[in-house]
């Protein structure tokens, strides 16, 4: 041994990372062949692919019928089964979009669509100027003017159109809106009524939370509108849809409750002291330091639960509403279109709205969910 | 108007069944710099964080700048907006920059117009050294300047009384000094100021009195020359004998 002090007399060179590493080749070597298990599932899932692909794209595509005005379009040529009936479809695109909405009305559902749209872009976009203003807007303004602008107020033109004639994607986005703009908020308060300090305020929390999750959404929608009726007279007794959107709301708020009090409980104790050490109220405490944070690590969840009740929505039908899912079951049983793949398009066509929908949602709460990790490392603006 | 910031007497906590603070007796004057120190778990911090109602206490009185601490919520934020606490995490709003960590309370407690409470803010942020990071945000500070922050941050409410919490005990070695060096300016300058740390060179530097505690009680009280040459219990000289070395 020559001395125990090593020192480095040159950097060591920096080099290239050995093919296998990097490129199409390592990734495929990285994430598809990686061991024998691996490599084995990636036949596995290819072998499934090629089975049922072909005939997917097949039905959709390539054999699928684009055009036609009635029934005789989608049948089978010469013993060559028709693929999906888009010509179906397309004629009843109308119909799945507005319900039976009067047709020279229709402008004020596509206004909503617009304001709709606008409103919850701003309120979804995180650097957005004025957010604050945007959760007014959505959480109230859009609200009041979705009413006046969809049913209608003689006074200022707009003619009543009753509900009992909306349907179809517009019942599918009233709904979703309504639900999550009036459960978000209740479930905030059930979530800090839950923790409260005062125990008739959490035990009543407790009580509406658990009550409700113990309860499937169809039998609340059951209720709202089969039962309710026989307890109330029937002039007091509210319309069709706003007795399903009261349940959409209770139902959704138990669960938004939980998914806000996960949130709270992820808030450092620290930082309820700080804010009570400068000697804010609690209303005060809870909406300027407690709230933005929690919501904020909150939003993927929240969105998975706007997903679950997006899809949910579909069960306001037992209550005699006809929401998208309706309006194509009630368009594929018409005899002018009868033919053996009417329903599958029907169904084909829902499935791609339901998932293009979906899918959005959830790569929204990804984005979030990346851009709060990056924050959280980086220490800058959540 | 006494000339008493802070008057305790015949105090007691118990966490559940854990006799936490047992008669305490304490008077902190006007411009007076008070330092408790003591072992981990004696209650020396249970003790401030009485002191403003982020703990209650189940027995005896604490009146703070003439107010007296009851169950009554709105007297309690009263002595809050009055009292500044820094806390050993910090605790700052990590949503919030560093100036809007500063101006919340002052805007939404003392309902001071935005252009004010930011003028206050920066000047604040000037005097502990780090007006360049006011908009910045919490998590891109090093833990000596979001300390320095959260001095300033408690500042802006003009308190009539600074409270600390061990406020260097989170810190890097090499960012203890720029947190003591602003708490000494303050104390310079006459601000009231209670306390807890385990930093016996800023206490001899500081301090007007010295309060010794173990065991939930007050141990001894003492002037710091006297404290630290000449202490008079055996815990108290077991105490220091242990942390000056």
């Amino acid at each position: 041994m020559s001395g125990a002090a090593y020192v480095r007399r040159e950097p060591a060179p920096r080099l290239a990372p050995p093919l296998t590493q990097v490129g199409a080749l390592g990734w495929l070597r990285v994430n598809l062949f990686s061991s024998w298990l691996n490599t084995a599932l990636t036949v596995v899932v290819l072998a499934l692919l090629l089975w049922v692909l072909p005939p997917l794209v097949r039905f959709l595509f390539i054999d699928a019928v684009w055009s036609g005005s009635d029934r005789t379009a989608c049948l089978a040529t010469d013993g060559h089964e028709a693929g999906a009936c888009w010509a179906f479809v397309r004629e009843r695109l109308f119909y799945f979009i507005y319900g039976s909405y009067p047709v020279a009305e229709r402008w004020r559902v596509d206004v909503f669509f617009a304001l709709f749209a606008v409103s919850t872009g701003w309120l979804l976009w995180l650097d957005a100027p004025r957010r604050g203003l945007a959760a007014i807007v959505f959480f109230v303004a859009l609200p009041v003017l979705s009413y006046v602008l969809l049913y209608g107020w003689p006074l200022i033109g707009l003619p009543v159109v009753d509900t009992s004639l909306w349907g179809g994607v517009l019942v599918t986005v009233v709904v979703t809106a309504v639900g999550i703009a009036t459960s978000l908020p209740l479930g905030i308060l059930l979530a800090l009524g839950r923790r409260s300090e005062m125990p008739t305020v959490r035990f009543f929390s407790i009580a509406f939370i658990e009550f409700v999750r113990g309860v499937p959404l169809v039998t609340v929608l059951f209720m709202a509108s089969v039962m309710l009726p026989l307890f109330v007279p029937p002039a007091w007794s509210p319309d069709k849809l706003i007795r399903a959107l009261t349940g959409v709301m209770l139902f959704s708020a138990a669960y938004q409750a939980e998914v806000v009090r996960a949130g709270l409980e992820a808030i450092p104790r620290g930082q309820y002291e700080a804010a009570r050490a400068l000697g804010l109220g609690y209303w005060q405490m809870n909406a300027l330091v407690v709230l933005p944070q929690a919501l904020r690590i909150t939003i993927p969840n929240i969105v998975n639960s706007v997903i679950a009740l997006f899809k949910d929505t579909t069960l306001v039908f037992v209550a005699g509403i006809f929401d998208f899912l309706r309006t194509i079951e009630v368009a594929r049983s018409d005899p002018k279109w009868a033919t053996p793949v009417t329903s599958a398009t029907g169904y084909a066509f829902a499935a791609i709205v339901y998932f293009v929908c979906c899918y959005g949602m959830a790569r929204y709460a990804d984005n979030v969910e990346r851009r709060l990790a990056r924050a959280d490392r980086d220490g800058g603006r959540r | 108007m006494t000339d008493a910031a802070v008057e305790i007497a015949g105090l007691h906590k118990w966490f559940g069944s854990f006799h936490a603070l047992a008669d305490i007796n304490l008077t902190v004057t006007r411009g007076e710099r008070v330092v408790i120190c003591g072992p981990s778990g004696s209650g020396k911090s249970t003790l401030i964080r009485c002191v403003n109602a982020i703990e209650d206490f189940q027995r005896g009185e604490i009146v703070v700048d003439g107010v007296r601490l009851t169950k009554n919520l709105k007297r309690i934020d009263e002595v809050r907006r009055e009292v500044g606490m820094v806390f050993q995490q910090f605790n700052l709003f990590p949503h919030l920059t560093v100036l809007e960590n500063c101006t919340l309370a002052p805007i939404h407690v003392r309902k001071m117009p935005k252009a004010e409470a930011e003028a206050i803010a920066r000047r604040l942020l000037d005097r502990v050294r780090i007006p360049e990071q006011a908009d910045k945000y919490p998590g891109q500070l090093s833990g000596g300047q979001q300390q320095r922050v959260a001095i300033a941050r408690a500042l802006c409410m003009n308190p009539k009384i600074m409270m600390f919490d061990e406020p260097t005990s989170a810190l890097d070695p090499e960012m203890v000094k720029e947190v003591l060096d602003t708490m000494v300016e303050l104390a310079n300058d006459g601000m009231t100021m209670l306390v807890v740390t385990h930093e016996m060179g800023f206490a001899r530097q500081v301090a007007d009195r010295m309060v010794f505690m173990d065991g939930g009680q007050i141990v001894e009280i003492n002037t710091p020359a006297e404290f630290f040459t000449n202490p008079q219990h055996e815990r108290t000289k077991l105490f220091l004998s242990q942390i000056l070395k």
